[in-house]
């Protein structure tokens, strides 16, 4: 059985890894790499528990092999916090009350975390649609729906900080 | 749910990947991924050697190059829905990449991959065969071109060879007066569709329809093209006399105030009911799917119409 | 409802955000497939392809072939210790593995053990089992014919397929007001099986300390206390008596009822890790848990109500037909074989009723487990807010005017049933004024008669519930003979702050807040200051865990109880501290002060302090009590649910255009937590209402074994919810809760199959079967010669 050498860049961290053609990137990410926030749910790539942003994008990583990942940079939830704490997307799902169980939350994170980069200001509609490939059995989506809002006016609102603190120092 | 073991490869580049095609025995062609690895998690597939062309650079390309839309091997249907061209000239392409599978699965799955898979379930080769499109297969003798009719040889067939990887697609460019729309009627997001039809009209500037293009999906153990219902179309005056010009909502009360209109998309939309071959399952029974082939290619038709008449 | 304490302490009524989510949040939660022990192997089992059949041999040669794979159990490995059986939690039997018959498809034919999930997954598709198929028994009707095989044979004196009859309320009486009535209706209807599909499948780690003796078991378990005694009761005959077994839950993604059986996956992980000596992990995959875990539901009703010419509902009668597979495998209290069925007349008065249940073996997964449900009460509520409609349209009443002049009158509480129940409370007209005003009912009714006249196809629902949670009170409710209270223990620490442990134990619900809410209430700690744990039989006080909506009304309930306790001493300290006598104190929450001398106070932080530095005489150090609490009765939630649905004529699909819930529980503790629960139990109201079911094909065939066929409702086929609230208290609960986990999924269901029946009423139909596809409505439609 052939293994291969792969190197993988996961929340900004490299790391090697040995691996079978057909270790799943969740089976890496999960067992070799002892990051188990990014959960398993279904065989059949429906549920989106596994999502983790591959290359920026969000994917479900348990229809992905591990060496497909070689080379890329990798994005899970353990990453989203920074510094100076918790991503405004986690601060929005703590404070609408986003989740339950919480096994579907990394998933839904990492796909919000998606949409807010490509889309900084989605509609209802938008925010949706692009949760739709994350199953959630606890919440209804509607609380969902408003963290991420509330993450999209906050980053919002923080962003126009920026630009205007920019524009001040110009005047200056 | 654990697939089987096998090799994996990644090729370089397409003469690597053809040559791997060639010396190993038991290959299978790999891209996206969302059609195989689900298949080989559940152990329906087993290939002893995987060659992933998803390394390969160039094949990731969308472009409108000689009269052609050409779509690489590697393009996803998330590259389709952010395709400014696409959003522009083929609605048709756009309704078909929103509703496969769902917005995670699209950031991976390849529009070829969809027809390669030979999944009469899927989703692009209604819209192909409306399209009118061709297949670009490549194998150790170089390309040759597949008409997308020749294309389809029934559940998980297709005409490509062991040895072939399709590496593009290539859709002729509508001319003016052109629209077309995918109408999917799926139980929720990420199923296969109880049915679904597409459409792809082009009219000339008095409104007859000069080219018809009408495909389904799921209707039989192969996607259908419905030439009668085609034919039925074609030469159709939709456009009430004196043209028409101005807000899309006129426009669509004009479409079906036109005389004889509604009979001939009733006629054109129970000619592709009457070619389909549909299997009773969970989604319904032969009866119902037919009468959604029906329904279905009405709806098509009517945006196809809308959109022509607006764009041209 | 103005909270009592402030926001700093946060009691009952604050929104408080909650306690568990910043290690959901950052990935850092501990469910049980993040549970890795040195030397741990992996557990992977072998599934009947079939329905029913005999085992004729099983070769394990090329499984123990593959690399990494140690060995394959069968049931004749078990059968050496007795451990190839199994109790079910209604006194049923089913086998752990089987030595010759298979009884449904999936079932655990062998079980693999490896040093990885990989070699494991490929043992089993290398074992190699011989069938000799058999016909099975799917239809339940079939079951019950002279002619049909007897399934259970390995039971003694077991000579047909019926596995009880129940029934409830006086049939002379009831059959007598059918026969006066004016107008008798009737439907048929079924309410399908369906499965919890919680995004967390079920799983253990097994781990025999062979030097201690010890077993320590992780397991996704909403009931680790039962289940530890289950399987004292099971194994002890092998030397694993109870102080040797610890059953640890961890963190849970998602119960819902279906982790409260014990699996047979449970069993031989831990038959696996005795035998071996070392930690073995068994994670059951989708389709796993889809095909073999308890399914829920799977009543064929018949339906009767009778009533006077102007609609006043005198009489119900229903007989039902329980599928229940393989085995009584239901997780139901032992004196209750059809759950609470018997709720069945709901929110409205009337002179008789009589329900009768008749449960068979069929060719399926054994089960029986409420699908976030009081035991039953869907099914309950389900034929009577659908027969109540049928009613309606018979007479040309409308159906919330019909519910209306029938609801139990408020006054009239604490009621009495005629199926037996005292309901505590309720204020059914007031939730019903409230969600016909939050949707503008009138403005609705108008908007349908209009698109009527258009051809299109628009329908109204409403249904009014009456939930019966909190089970239960120890003179009627217990599981395998173990009465179900439910309990706390709270302990406060020298420096104010404070640990409560609870029997139950939370699979999402939050109770990590609400306990400690209720806590910060009785006490006035902040409930910042209140660590709260579940699920580690070692740790946390016996209970009976959390289903059936019981953690509120048990566990929260004693909770408050244990806190009251608490305070007493307290209250004695503070006299003790102020040289005051303990009448002349005031206790407001978090302080004890002198009556007429309000600047003379002590908190209850110096209380705590006190009771392990500076105590009064002869009193014991320490301020900590546990309670178990044993409910007086039950409680009776309510709500009125009205949704608006459009039909597409074309192709029959139903879009819930908007939907209201307004739900009385009682009061609130987390306004925020509450709402939540709604939203969850709505979507799971609208899943089996229009997308979810587990069919069978004639021969035993599971046609929704994956996520592919069972249709789990996204974001986009979800409505957005709208939720109000009135609060009538439960009298007798000390908190005046009542329990809400559970309401929406039982009253949602009717009320969408309600507004799907109301838009083609005028077409002449009265009932439509859930789940309601498109192709069923189109049927009717093209029936009907509406399609489009």
């Amino acid at each position: 059985m052939a293994t291969h050498q792969i190197s993988v860049t996961v929340n900004g961290e490299a790391h090697a890894a040995e691996v079978e053609s057909r270790t799943l990137l969740v089976h890496l990410i999960r067992d070799e790499l002892r990051l188990t926030g990014t959960h398993i749910g279904c065989d059949t790539t429906h549920c989106g528990a596994c999502t983790v942003l591959l290359g920026g994008k969000p994917t479900k990583s348990c229809t992905v092999l591990a060496i497909q990942a070689d080379g890329c940079e990798i994005g899970t939830v353990e990453g989203l916090a920074g510094a100076d704490g918790m991503h405004p997307l986690q601060e929005g799902f703590w404070e609408k009350h986003g989740l339950q169980c919480g096994f579907c939350t990394p998933g839904m994170l990492m796909t919000g975390a998606a949409l807010l980069a490509e889309n900084p200001n989605p509609s209802e509609g938008e925010i949706r649609e692009a949760i739709s490939g994350n199953l959630c059995r606890c919440t209804g989506y509607v609380n969902i729906v408003k963290a991420v809002r509330y993450a999209a006016d906050k980053m919002g609102a923080a962003a126009a900080e920026t630009a205007n603190a920019a524009t001040d120092g110009e005047d200056n | 749910m654990i697939p089987p073991q096998f090799d994996y490869h990644a090729p370089g580049g397409l003469d690597e990947a053809l040559g791997l095609l060639g010396e190993l025995d038991d290959a299978k062609v790999m891209s996206g991924g969302q059609s195989l690895l689900p298949m080989m998690k559940l152990r329906l597939a087993g290939p002893a050697n995987l060659v992933d062309i998803g390394r390969i650079p160039g094949l990731d390309t969308i472009k409108e190059r000689d009269g052609c839309l050409r779509i690489g091997a590697n393009v996803t249907e998330a590259q389709l829905e952010e395709s400014a061209v696409v959003a522009e000239r083929y609605p048709i392409l756009l309704d078909t990449a929103r509703v496969i599978a769902d917005p995670l699965v699209r950031n991976r799955a390849t529009v070829c991959g969809n027809l390669a898979h030979g999944d009469p379930a899927n989703d692009h080769p209604a819209t192909m065969l409306a399209l009118r499109a061709h297949v670009i297969a490549t194998g150790p003798g170089g390309e040759r071109t597949i008409d997308i009719d020749d294309f389809f040889h029934g559940l998980f067939m297709t005409a490509l060879g062991e040895d072939e990887i399709l590496t593009e697609l290539h859709i002729p460019v509508p001319s003016p007066g052109s629209g077309g729309a995918y109408v999917k009627l799926e139980r929720k997001v990420g199923d296969y569709a109880v049915a679904g039809a597409a459409v792809q009209l082009t009219l000339d500037k008095d409104g007859k329809v000069t080219k018809a293009g009408v495909g389904l999906t799921n209707l039989s153990f192969s996607p259908i093209r419905a030439s009668a219902a085609e034919e039925t179309l074609l030469g159709a005056d939709f456009v009430p006399a004196g043209g028409l010009r101005g807000a899309i909502e006129r426009v669509r009360d004009a479409i079906t105030r036109a005389s004889g209109a509604d009979d001939i998309i009733a006629a054109a939309a129970q000619a592709a009911a009457d070619v389909t071959e549909p299997v009773a399952d969970r989604r319904g029974s032969v009866e119902y799917k037919r009468n959604m082939a029906r329904v279905l290619t009405a709806r098509a038709i009517r945006t196809a119409l809308e959109r022509a008449v607006a764009g041209g | 409802m103005t909270p009592k304490t402030s926001a700093d302490i946060c009691g009952m009524g604050h929104s408080m955000k909650r306690k568990e989510d910043p290690r959901f949040l950052q990935g850092k939660g501990n469910y049980i497939d993040d549970i890795v022990l040195p030397g741990m192997l992996w557990l992977d089992i072998v599934r009947s392809p079939i329905a029913y059949g005999k085992i004729k041999g099983i070769d394990s040669s090329k499984a123990l072939e593959v690399p990494g794979v140690l060995a394959v159990l069968t049931g004749k490995d078990l059968e050496a210790y007795n451990l190839h059986w199994m109790p079910t939690l209604m006194s049923d039997t089913q086998m752990v593995l089987p030595t010759d018959t298979v009884m449904y498809q999936a079932q655990e034919v062998a079980a693999v053990i490896a040093t990885s999930r990989y070699a494991a997954a490929d043992g089993v598709a290398a074992v190699e089992v011989d069938y000799e198929p058999m016909k099975p028994v799917i239809d339940p009707f079939k079951a019950l014919e002279e002619d049909a095989p007897v399934l259970r044979s390995d039971k003694d004196g077991q000579t047909d397929n019926r596995i009880w009859h129940w029934e409830a309320g006086d049939k002379a009486a009831t059959d007598k007001v059918f026969e006066e009535a004016d107008v008798v209706v009737r439907e048929r209807m079924h309410v399908p099986r369906i499965h919890v599909a919680s995004i967390e499948t079920c799983g253990c780690v097994a781990d025999f300390n062979p030097v201690e003796g010890h077993l320590t078991v992780y397991m996704t378990t909403q009931a680790p206390h039962a289940i530890r005694t289950v399987l004292a009761l099971v194994a002890g005959h092998v030397g694993l008596s109870e102080e040797k077994i610890r059953v640890v839950s961890p963190d849970i993604g998602g119960g819902f009822g279906g982790k409260v059986p014990v699996y047979p996956g449970y069993v031989v992980a831990i038959a696996a890790s005795v035998v071996l000596g070392k930690p073995v992990k068994w994670i059951e995959d989708r389709m796993e848990n889809l095909q073999a875990d308890s399914f829920a539901r799977d009543y064929h009703m018949a339906a009767e109500l009778a009533a006077d010419a102007d609609g006043k509902i005198r009489g119900l009668r229903i007989k039902t037909l329980a599928d229940h597979g393989y085995s009584d495998a239901q997780a139901a209290p032992s004196k209750f074989p059809a759950g609470l069925f018997s709720i069945c007349t709901g929110s409205y008065d009337m002179e008789q009723a009589y329900a009768e249940v008749d449960a068979v073996y069929t060719n399926k997964p054994p089960g029986g487990v409420a699908y976030r449900c009081s035991f039953r009460v869907t099914e309950a509520v389900h034929c009577m807010e659908r027969v109540v409609d049928t009613l309606a349209h018979r007479i040309g009443k409308d159906p919330a005017e019909l519910r209306e002049e029938n609801f139990i009158p408020k006054e009239a509480f604490p009621y009495q049933s005629p199926l037996g129940w005292e309901y505590d409370s309720g204020d059914y007209q007031a939730a019903m004024d409230k969600a016909k005003e939050m949707i503008g009912y009138d403005d609705l009714r108008r908007e349908q008669a209009e698109k009527r006249a258009r051809s299109e196809l628009m329908g109204i629902g409403v249904c009014s519930f009456t939930e019966v949670l909190g089970a239960g009170p120890s003179k009627d409710f217990d599981i395998l003979g173990i009465k179900m209270f439910d309990s706390a223990e709270v302990r406060v620490h020298p420096t104010g702050k404070a640990i409560a442990r609870f029997g139950t134990k939370s699979q999402g619900q939050g109770h990590e807040t609400t306990y400690a809410q209720i806590i910060a209430e009785e006490l006035g700690l902040p409930a910042a200051h209140v660590q709260v744990e579940e699920g580690d039989t070692d740790t946390a006080p016996y209970g009976l865990g959390t289903y059936a909506s019981r953690s509120t009304p048990t566990a929260g309930a004693a909770g408050a109880m244990a806190a009251r306790q608490i305070r007493d001493k307290a209250s004695k300290i503070a006299a003790h501290l102020m040289e005051v006598s303990e009448e002349d104190l005031e206790w407001e929450p978090g302080k004890f002060s002198v009556k007429g001398a309000p600047d003379r106070s002590v908190t209850i932080q110096d209380c705590a302090f006190a009771a392990y530095t500076n105590l009064p005489e002869g009193m014991e150090p320490g301020l900590e009590a546990t309670n178990y609490y044993d409910p007086p009765n039950l409680t009776f939630p309510f709500g009125t649910y009205i949704c608006v649905v459009d039909i597409d004529r074309g192709t029959g699909e139903v879009t819930v255009r908007r939907f209201v819930a307004v739900d009385d529980c009682g009061n609130i503790i987390n306004p925020m937590i509450v709402q939540g629960q709604i939203h969850g139990g709505l979507t799971q109201g609208i899943g089996p209402a229009l997308f979810e079911e587990i069919p069978y094909d004639e021969d035993g065939n599971n046609l929704a074994g994956s996520f592919m066929d069972y249709l789990v409702p996204t974001s986009m086929e979800t409505p957005a919810w709208e939720t109000g609230h009135t609060i009538t208290p439960s009298p007798h609960h000390p908190l005046g809760a009542k329990g809400v986990g559970e309401s929406a999924t039982v009253g949602a269901p009717p009320a969408i199959a309600n507004a799907v029946v109301d838009a083609l009423a005028h077409l002449g139909v009265t009932h439509l079967d859930i789940p309601i596809t498109p192709d069923k409505v189109w049927d009717i439609l093209n029936e009907k010669g509406v399609a489009e």
